[in-house]
């Protein structure tokens, strides 16, 4: 499988775009950092006794720092290297969680939409055309509020990270149902799929095994690209004060927090998550473009 | 045409009554009503009668007929949080949104369909691919880190523009413009930019598609053929076939700067319908969510039906396929 992979026409394109490869590379290594990051960074962000208030406001190595903490610190002291890492795993977490739960949910309803048809269609489709009509981050937002009026403020602060986790994902199906449905009316009436129905074949099996495996090409583009989203989503929300609370700070998070010292001299501690997720989010995109490429030759 | 007009405004009624239910729903199911109209100090009784006023315990198909039927007479209800009402609080906040929101859109257009055109015709000229890169990244970055750059370059650094509220505003009949006074522009400046910029990468790659898709059609290699001067052939026969997508994209960006204009009001204080959304979900103010809720669907159903109709308008196929 691997060895395919590694052959194929889309590994080729690969090295032969200078931009997809920087933006693999970028994505690999912060993607590697913020799993890593327990192991990579001395000091937890969350473990208040590692940190010490003399150490606050360092600026970065080149402007004056303290070789310990070569991004500077922030005003709690708490080293901004590790606090972006730990950010990014959060933010990364989140965006892979919600993008995997939005992607299951929608290939289910768009392939059993465009399999079965009729009614169970029009259904499906009519919910995707009134939330179409709500921009996602509207859609998070109402979800989000929504949990707020129904959970008990004791229990909501452990419930955040789901919460906002399944308000990016249920904001982010329909683009997923939409494409696999219409992928499947193509695929359906096609004659290896006919000749499994009239094998007797399962539905469930028919659309598993035979039509999702033909269709999995535009898909993984539409994944690429709302993964980027769900992270922006995320980044939005918790930049909002509607997300995630402030001791457990994603990318978003920090970048709310640094806003505080936007008039002051820190400049660090505002634009260094910035930058993180701007390349974090750059590159995922540069990579949803380079697939879209590969998996459309008509553009080539 | 007018079958097809009927069908779209019977469509619009039905996602109308959806939202509408929607509103309902969270009003009526999220959170107890009676609870948040109340303090801890009134009695059960007391409790129990404003329930029986508010129409509480009758059939739930008759509250929201009753919730509907105030919806279309502009009772809109009262806020948990400031015990307004709600109707006078949006009204006062739709001015803001909507000039920020127009002018927004105007940069976006303005800008987006002249650089869209440009990239489409010298597809591999480095100025183009300068726009092209530039662009992506520009998908890529984050409204609100958009205008934190302009706030740190335009507010901070240089100190030129204001970086939060509405500045001067003018009292014309209800509505409170800023686009009357110089400071009112100031203050407007950086948040439609910023609003703007999002929108802007959009539309130069949607009118860069459409534009490449119809020159290479055959029409455009016929007329090329016949020695038609570049400017006309460009301007008049290509780019009025790349009209319909633009109006799709005015119709769709729409969307887009209502939903963006939460952020974007959030980063600069702009005191419009999206700050308000925002303080309502942050204090769980529910009649106010829903009534927003409502009165955004409101506008993207007309802004739909607009869209639709200046199809009709701008391309007479879709006329003569009407007749077939």
């Amino acid at each position: 499988m691997l060895g395919r992979i590694w052959r194929s026409d889309g590994m080729w394109l690969f090295w032969r775009s200078p931009a997809a490869v920087l933006a693999a590379i970028v994505a690999i290594v912060i993607i590697g950092g913020a799993l890593l990051s327990p192991w990579i960074v001395a000091t937890s962000p969350y473990d208040l006794a590692s940190f010490s208030l003399m150490d606050g406001l360092l600026p970065p190595l080149w402007q004056g720092g303290d070789p310990r903490f070569p991004l500077g610190t922030d005003d709690q002291g708490r080293d901004m290297i590790a606090a972006i890492l730990f950010g990014a795993r959060l933010s990364l977490t989140i965006g892979l969680m919600a993008m995997a739960i939005a992607s299951v949910l929608g290939i289910g309803l768009g392939l059993a939409a465009g399999y079965f048809g009729g009614r169970f269609d029009a259904i499906v489709m009519r919910i995707a055309d009134v939330q179409l009509a709500l921009p996602a981050i509207l859609t998070a937002l109402l979800i989000d509020g929504i949990s707020r009026g129904l959970l008990p403020p004791d229990v909501q602060q452990s419930f955040r990270v789901a919460v906002l986790t399944l308000a990016i994902a249920l904001s982010l199906w329909v683009n997923f149902a939409r494409t696999a449905r219409a992928s499947v009316f193509v695929e359906r009436n096609k004659d290896y799929v006919q000749a499994a129905i009239m094998m007797g074949q399962h539905p469930l099996r028919v659309m598993t095994y035979h039509i999702l495996p033909n269709i999995l090409g535009p898909l993984l583009v539409i994944m690429t690209v709302d993964l980027a989203s769900a992270i922006l989503l995320e980044a939005t929300l918790s930049f909002l004060g509607i997300g995630l609370p402030a001791d457990s700070p994603s990318l978003g998070t920090l970048i709310r927090i640094g806003m505080q010292f936007l008039l002051s001299g820190e400049w660090w501690i505002l634009w260094v998550p910035t930058l993180f997720l701007v390349a974090l989010v750059v590159s995922i995109n540069i990579l949803g473009d380079f697939l879209r490429d590969v998996f459309n030759p008509k553009v080539r | 045409m007018a079958l097809f007009i009927f069908k779209r405004l019977i469509q619009s009624v039905f996602v109308m009554i959806a939202v509408a239910f929607l509103a309902f729903s969270l009003f009526r199911f999220v959170g107890d009503p009676v609870s948040q109209m109340t303090g801890v100090e009134t009695s059960v009784a007391d409790q129990d009668r404003l329930r029986e006023e508010l129409g509480l315990n009758d059939p739930i198909v008759a509250q929201f007929y009753r919730f509907t039927s105030d919806l279309l007479h502009g009772e809109f209800g009262y806020s948990y949080r400031t015990r307004q009402p709600v109707a006078s609080m949006i009204a006062t906040r739709i001015p803001a949104t909507l000039e920020l929101g127009v002018v927004a859109l105007l940069i976006s257009l303005l800008v987006g369909i002249p650089a869209g055109v440009f990239t489409a015709l010298r597809p591999k000229g480095l100025t183009s691919q300068t726009i092209l890169l530039t662009t992506l990244v520009g998908v890529s970055i984050p409204t609100f880190v958009i205008g934190i750059l302009l706030i740190f370059l335009f507010g901070v650094q240089l100190g030129w523009l204001p970086t939060f509220g509405r500045g001067g505003t003018v009292q014309i009949g209800g509505w409170t413009s800023s686009l009357f006074t110089l400071d009112g522009w100031r203050s407007l400046l950086l948040p439609a930019l910023t609003l703007g910029i999002y929108q802007l990468t959009l539309t130069m790659r949607l009118v860069r598609a459409e534009m490449m898709e119809v020159m290479q059609s055959d029409y455009i290699r016929f007329a090329t053929a016949r020695g038609i001067p570049y400017r006309s052939l460009y301007f008049r026969h290509a780019l009025a076939n790349t009209m319909i997508p633009v109006i799709t994209i005015i119709g769709l960006q729409f969307g887009g700067v209502i939903a963006f204009s939460i952020v974007t009001e959030s980063v600069f204080q702009w005191p419009g319908m999206g700050l308000l959304f925002l303080e309502s979900i942050r204090f769980v103010d529910i009649p106010v969510m829903g009534v927003y809720l409502v009165v955004i669907a409101f506008f993207f159903v007309l802004v739909n039906l607009l869209v639709d109709l200046l199809y009709f308008a701008i391309d007479p196929r879709l006329r003569v396929k009407e007749d077939v």
